[in-house]
């Protein structure tokens, strides 16, 4: 029990360590990716005061404009203004959405609750059918079922994902009917009386879409490693003692492509990301992905800031999430402190 | 005393080579066995002695039927009397021949000793493996460790303890003393001996001819990918003029303890062997007929040796 008890307390020291030194590496490369996106905006055509004055839809008097002037801060040099942005920020307060007059903040959090469902559905389907995908295409390596599988796997990653939300769209959901056409809820239906179900049949095709994405490059890093596994002499010595080619999966081959498949699919966020706003935009599904492309379009200065910092966050946290069970997981990792 | 004694494992003219690409589409076979002849009695410990690159290892996955895919093989196997096939080298892997492989690349890097001692047969042997681990002078936390916390001696007595543990009639060794203290090593040999001595058979490969001579029945000399010679262990005891084959000699001479003598040139590398007798380059006594075809086996002395002029 004592033995046990001193296990996990090193572990969970090692996790908080780990957790502190990957949290200020966050927080710095959050400080770069503002001062360039500010960067990137300040240098754009865009006119913030054009763009508010255009959205309020009446006409704006002189005085009202100089007032609107002052608000942005247009006057100032660009670090002044950045200055400003980042200590309003740090204060929690990400500014408001000119498209949707309302605090940046909330907009994410409301779209991002959304996407979440949606990336999550895609991120665990492209990581169950990736996985086994590549288990299958390692296992019979240059016979016909690898062949096979590999050749869907170099043409759908050839495919952009617009297209192929396009394709699904026009087969599943307009000549089958099977899937609705779009939204994350069904017309008509007020927010109080969705159901979970309803929710979750909206969510599948562009989880589907978004997964496929991602799965094809779990697959086929699936498929190499476990091809090296089980050319390993320590394979060898496994068929050596009697063990079949399943036994050999399940002692040896699962084991040891477990760490990077865990890698790849934590990894796999950023893509999933750029991904979802092609999905979303193909499925007018209301998630960050769309948000980003309307805040861009409309050029909502504040929104598209504020989701370009979140997804670096967002994807910083699935990198970190990788890098802390490497270290729970790889027992060379793990143990080699003791 | 002779007795009429069925062998355990018999191997009739085997050569393995190996199919490679060079340039473009050009193929090339690389002979690594090259018509290898030998018998395993049961009850013995065969050692086969020879230097790097002469093809023992490769023997063992031969007989185990492990060879990679672009092995091409010839020659036959019989085990207990009867050819082994595939199919059958497949049932007898693990059970019936055991294999310690050499080194600590053939332990799984995720599993825990202990687990993988074990194996994946059911029931486990648990406290059969931990008794051959005791024996072995393996400390009781070993089987909690993974093998990159193992030393080299460590790892050689764990791959050695899976092979006591299976109870297998014939066990191939491959290097299985190197980096073990000299103690272990005895205690290692002595098990191999033990388990010889209940009718079993041990192979143990082994370039220590010192040590092969000591713990071996009848020692097999490997020369680039063939036996020149099979003779009993006290035959190395007895001297030069005990060995029949002049390379066996050589060996015998460049031994420390009988001065040190080297012979001229090298072993030939798979894919430029000499036609005829393998050794024929560096043999101070070939003729023309070495060149040109490769000799017979030939019983003399109660040993068998691949010379025209062995006496």
């Amino acid at each position: 029990m004592m033995e046990r008890g001193r296990v996990m307390k090193r572990i969970l020291g090692r996790i908080a360590y780990r957790t502190l030194t990957y949290g200020a590496k966050v927080i710095s490369l959050l400080l770069a990716v503002s001062v360039i996106s500010f960067a990137l905006v300040s240098a754009s055509p865009v006119d913030p005061v054009q763009q508010y004055i255009l959205r309020v839809g009446t006409a704006v008097s002189p005085e009202q404009r100089e007032e609107i002037e002052d608000y942005w801060g247009v006057d100032k040099p660009p670090d002044e203004r950045y200055m400003d942005w980042l200590s309003e920020i740090l204060h929690g307060n990400l500014g408001e959405s000119l498209v949707y007059r309302r605090p940046v903040a909330d907009i994410i959090g409301e779209r991002f609750l959304n996407s979440l469902a949606l990336m999550f559905c895609a991120w665990l389907f492209s990581g169950v059918i990736g996985f086994s995908l590549g288990c299958v295409m390692g296992m019979y390596k240059d016979r016909w079922p690898d062949r096979i599988l590999k050749k869907i796997c170099y043409v759908l990653s050839c495919v952009p994902t617009f297209w192929l939300g396009l394709l699904f769209l026009l087969v599943f959901s307009v000549w089958l009917g099977w899937f609705p056409i779009g939204f994350s809820t069904p017309i008509g239906v007020t927010s109080g009386e969705v159901t979970i179900w309803q929710k979750m049949y909206h969510l599948i095709l562009p989880a589907f879409t978004l997964c496929i994405l991602s799965f094809v490059n779990i697959a086929l890093h699936t498929r190499q490693k476990l091809v090296e596994v089980l050319n390993s002499e320590y394979v060898l010595f496994a068929r050596a003692r009697g063990e079949r080619e399943l036994t050999v999966l399940r002692r040896h081959g699962l084991r040891n492509i477990l760490l990077p498949a865990v890698t790849l699919q934590f990894a796999s966020f950023a893509e999933l990301f750029g991904g979802s706003v092609m999905a979303e935009n193909v499925f007018s599904y209301p998630g960050l992905g769309s948000a980003v492309s309307e805040a861009g379009l409309n050029a909502d200065v504040p929104l598209l800031l504020g989701v370009t910092l979140f997804s670096a966050l967002f994807v910083c946290v699935g990198n970190m999430t990788a890098n802390v069970l490497y270290g729970i997981i790889d027992p060379q990792i793990r143990e080699v402190g003791e | 005393m002779e007795k009429k004694i069925e062998n355990l494992l018999e191997i009739q003219d085997l050569s393995v080579s190996f199919r490679m690409y060079g340039n473009g589409l050009e193929q090339t076979e690389l002979q690594v066995i090259s018509d290898l002849s030998l018998t395993v009695r049961p009850g013995e410990i065969l050692a086969i002695a020879g230097s790097s690159g002469s093809g023992k290892s490769l023997l063992a996955l031969a007989v185990l039927g492990l060879l990679p895919d672009n092995a091409a093989v010839s020659g036959r196997l019989y085990y207990k009397g009867e050819e082994l096939t595939r199919a059958w080298q497949k049932q007898l892997r693990g059970t019936e021949i055991a294999l310690v492989p050499q080194s600590i690349a053939y332990l799984d890097p995720l599993m825990r000793v202990g687990g993988q001692a074990d194996g994946h047969l059911r029931p486990k042997m648990t406290g059969k493996r931990r008794e051959i681990f005791d024996r072995l002078g393996l400390p009781k936390q070993t089987e909690r460790l993974y093998p990159f916390q193992l030393s080299g001696g460590m790892a050689r007595r764990v791959l050695v303890s899976t092979a006591l543990l299976t109870g297998a009639d014939l066990m191939i060794a491959d290097e299985p003393t190197p980096g073990m203290g000299l103690k272990q090593a005895l205690a290692a040999l002595q098990m191999f001996r033990d388990y010889a001595s209940e009718g079993k058979a041990v192979v143990l490969i082994t370039h220590d001819i010192d040590l092969a001579v000591e713990f071996a029945d009848r020692v097999a000399v490997f020369y680039a990918g063939t036996t020149v010679e099979t003779a009993r262990a006290s035959d190395f005891k007895e001297g030069e003029e005990a060995l029949r084959h002049p390379y066996s000699r050589a060996l015998w001479n460049a031994l420390p303890q009988n001065g040190f003598h080297p012979i001229e040139g090298f072993q030939p590398y798979a894919g430029n062997l000499p036609k005829g007798c393998l050794f024929a380059p560096r043999c101070p006594y070939k003729t023309e007929e070495c060149t040109k075809t490769a000799p017979p086996v030939q019983k003399i002395r109660g040993g068998e040796v691949r010379c025209y002029y062995a006496s």
